[in-house]
This record gives C-alpha cells, sequence and structure tokens, in this order.
C-alpha cells in the first residue's frame, strides 16, 4: 500500500464526504454492520477482520478520487471461491448503505459512492 | 406461497386471495418473502399487469427475487378518468430474476351508459440481459401479453377487426444511473410494442384490418430517497378505430417504505377514449410483495 498526498480538487468525491475521517468511519461501521449480520458474516469466517478494514479503506478511497492507491489483489481473487450470491451481494450494498448512513453521508452522497462501487460487482459475485 | 396463490387463481378468488395475503404477510414467520434487490428497484405493477410503472411494461421483473429466490406478487388498482372507470386486480410470480408470469382481469366501466367491459389478460416475461442497477447497458426484457375480451359487443360495434383476443408482444430496455441527476437515482425505460389492441384491447383488435404495428412508449423517473420516485409514462397507442384513440401520458409518484408493500398515485391525460375527448383523472394502485 503506497499513501501519496495530490492536490485537492473542489469537485472531487472523496473530499466532498469529509476525506480520510469520513471513509475511516464508513468502513468501522460496515465492519459493525457485517459482523452483526448472521448471513453475511458467514462470508468472513476465515477473514483477517483488521486486513479487511484496513483494505476496504484504501480501495474505497481509490475509487471516489482520493489520495490512495489500492495495491492490494484485485477483487475477483480476494473473493475467488465465496460464491458470494447476487442476492447476498444485494444484502452488502445495504449495509454499506447503512454505514454510510452512520458515518453522517447524505441520501446524495451515499448514490454517487454506490455509483462507484456498482462496477465492481461482476468481479465479485458468483466465482 | 407460490403454489397457494396458483391453487387460488384457480379457483379464480382474486380478491380473497389478495387480502388473505396481505393480512399473511403481516406474519414474516411464516412468509417467504424475496428481498434480493434494492429497494425500489422494481418499479411497481402496470395496468396489463406486469412489471413496469403505471401504463408502462419495464424490463424489471415484478418481484424482489434475484437469481436464487422467487417471489409473488398482486395489486389493485384502479383509474377514474372524466367519463370512464377502470378496476384491475392481478397477481404475478417472478421466478429466480429471470421469468415473470402474471395474470390480470380488468373491468372498465362506462359511465354513460352503465355498459361494462371485461377483459383478462395472460402475460410473460423473461429477463434477456442485464441488471437494472449494475450492468453498464440497460436490462433488456421481452413480454408477451395475451388479452380476452370477455365483453364484444361494443368492440364489434366500433369496427374492431377481432372483439375476441389479441397478443401483445414488447421489448424492453430499462437503466437506473445511481447518483446521476445531481446525486439522485434517476431510471429510464423504454419500450417497443408490437399490438393491435384498441384502448389496451378493451376496444377489441385491429380496425378494418388487422392493423398491427410497432408503438413506442417511455418512462422517466427520479428516486428523491430510497422510498420515493416521481416520474412520466408515455405511451403511444395504436389509433385503429374511426373514433380516435390518443396517446396516454401520465405523472405518477410512488412510495414504497418496505419491501413489502408500495403505492402508486398518478395524474392521467389520456386523451380521447370511444369518441369521448378530455378524458383526464386520478389513477392509485397498491402493489404486495410476498
Amino acid at each position: 500500500m503506497l499513501m501519496f498526498g495530490c492536490a485537492s480538487q473542489p469537485s472531487n468525491l472523496y473530499n466532498s464526504i469529509g476525506g480520510k475521517q469520513t471513509v475511516e468511519k464508513i468502513a468501522d461501521h460496515f465492519v459493525d454492520e457485517i459482523g452483526n449480520d448472521k448471513i453475511i458474516i458467514t462470508y468472513f469466517a476465515k477473514s483477517n477482520v483488521d486486513r479487511f478494514h484496513q483494505s476496504f479503506i484504501t480501495h474505497l478511497c481509490s475509487i471516489i478520487d482520493g489520495p490512495c492507491k489500492y495495491e492490494g489483489d484485485n477483487l475477483r481473487e480476494v473473493h475467488r471461491g465465496m460464491n458470494i450470491t447476487e442476492g447476498d451481494f444485494n444484502r452488502i450494498v445495504d449495509l454499506l448503505i447503512n454505514a454510510m448512513r452512520a458515518a453522517g453521508l447524505t441520501h446524495r452522497e451515499r448514490n454517487r459512492v454506490l455509483a462507484r462501487v456498482a462496477p465492481f460487482r461482476k468481479e465479485i459475485i458468483y466465482h | 406461497m407460490v403454489k397457494y396463490f396458483i391453487i387460488r387463481l384457480l379457483n379464480n378468488n382474486l380478491l380473497i386471495t389478495i387480502i388473505l395475503g396481505l393480512t399473511v404477510s403481516n406474519l414474516p414467520s411464516i412468509v417467504y418473502a424475496a428481498d434480493g434487490k434494492l429497494i425500489s428497484t422494481t418499479g411497481v405493477i402496470q395496468v396489463e399487469g406486469t412489471g413496469g410503472s403505471g401504463i408502462v411494461p419495464w424490463a424489471t421483473l415484478s418481484g424482489y427475487d434475484s437469481r436464487e429466490q422467487i417471489s409473488a406478487t398482486a395489486f389493485l388498482t384502479r383509474a377514474t378518468v372524466t367519463d370512464y372507470e377502470l378496476d384491475i386486480v392481478g397477481v404475478s410470480a417472478s421466478f429466480y430474476d429471470r421469468v415473470e408470469v402474471s395474470f390480470a382481469q380488468q373491468k372498465f366501466n362506462i359511465d354513460a351508459t352503465n355498459d361494462e367491459i371485461k377483459q383478462d389478460i395472460i402475460g410473460i416475461k423473461a429477463r434477456l440481459y442485464g441488471d437494472v442497477v449494475y450492468s453498464t447497458w440497460p436490462q433488456v426484457s421481452a413480454g408477451i401479453q395475451h388479452k380476452i375480451l370477455k365483453d364484444s359487443a361494443i368492440a364489434d360495434a366500433l369496427g374492431a377487426n377481432d372483439s375476441d383476443n389479441g397478443t401483445d408482444f414488447y421489448l424492453s430496455l430499462t437503466k437506473v444511473h445511481l447518483g446521476a441527476v445531481f446525486g439522485f437515482n434517476a431510471l429510464w425505460n423504454t419500450t417497443f410494442r408490437y399490438t393491435n389492441a384498441n384502448q389496451l384491447g378493451l376496444l377489441g383488435f385491429g380496425g378494418s384490418d388487422d392493423d398491427r404495428e410497432i408503438v413506442l412508449e417511455a418512462s422517466a423517473a427520479i428516486l428523491v430517497n430510497r422510498y420515493l420516485a416521481f416520474g412520466i409514462d408515455y405511451r403511444e397507442k395504436p389509433n385503429n378505430l374511426d373514433t380516435t384513440e390518443d396517446d396516454w401520458k401520465n405523472l405518477f409518484v410512488s412510495y414504497s417504505p418496505n419491501k413489502f408493500v408500495s403505492l402508486t398515485a398518478a395524474w392521467l391525460r389520456l386523451g380521447t377514449i370511444a369518441g369521448v375527448d378530455n378524458q383526464n383523472g386520478f389513477y392509485i394502485s397498491l402493489t404486495g410483495h410476498f
């Protein structure tokens, strides 16, 4: 993982939702939401939660124009063998929405983040 | 639950089914409800009984089922315009987010003469490609609506080519764009329908000839939050009879407080129907998911 600073842009989604602090808050709440969901938690049975937490922060930061570069395994590799169903994926999205709400994002900010997350679905489900 | 619905459907006690269904749905321990999609992304049930908005079929299926789930949906609709009313009840089942089957009963009342026209519509729709929210390109579905007109006298009197039954074929493309309009989610739908149905089929099929043609239907909506959507529908009509048939337009608002129920209201501008012009009015529809 490599972090580097760069000049902030006014239309930058990362900055507009509150930057590093907000992304970390989303990750904290997301981990809580997953821990409290009896279906989704089963996917994390063999996972290192701290590692997931850190990777999630870096990945989210990188896809919403933040000053981070995600250098972990690509999402297809990360989810290989988990055979995540479409229904459970949508359930995880609901948990992420809850986490973003808990972190103080408005409805419109949540939609903008989801728009960045949505293209990764095909790398996550059914393999 | 689905089996139960089909048995009741065979007995043709639609209204009882719906009332029982709505009551039972309050008991989560008994009822299986598909919940594998994001709330408000299924649309509602349109006037011919398939998943869509008020008057236009969408590529979305009627339920919240994902690829591992089955769902059942029931709806009640009343449309009231200046000189007519249309009451519709129907049920549908959606399998594995792939195929939807539907059955709807329409009852059209003509205020001036107290005449009543009944029509049954059997529908099937298959999702051919994509996911309305997640795929890069729109979700695409193809469907068939077979319409059985129970009361033929008015269709015959107006000169319809066929006053017994007709079949519509359609192809729908639907896409949700997340956060696309000032951060709000936006939806659009385009439907191409191959049809000769006059006023949905209530006034028969075709005019002096069979008169089949492709008509265009479209919807656009904004989801102002997770539960509330505002939108517009436009439906081109075939206009086969000597009495003018105008294109239909509406403005709708749809409220889905949870994945069990949604309520839709619309303001209708339906133009000329059976020789009487300026048919404006309101539409209210209740959808229940099981």
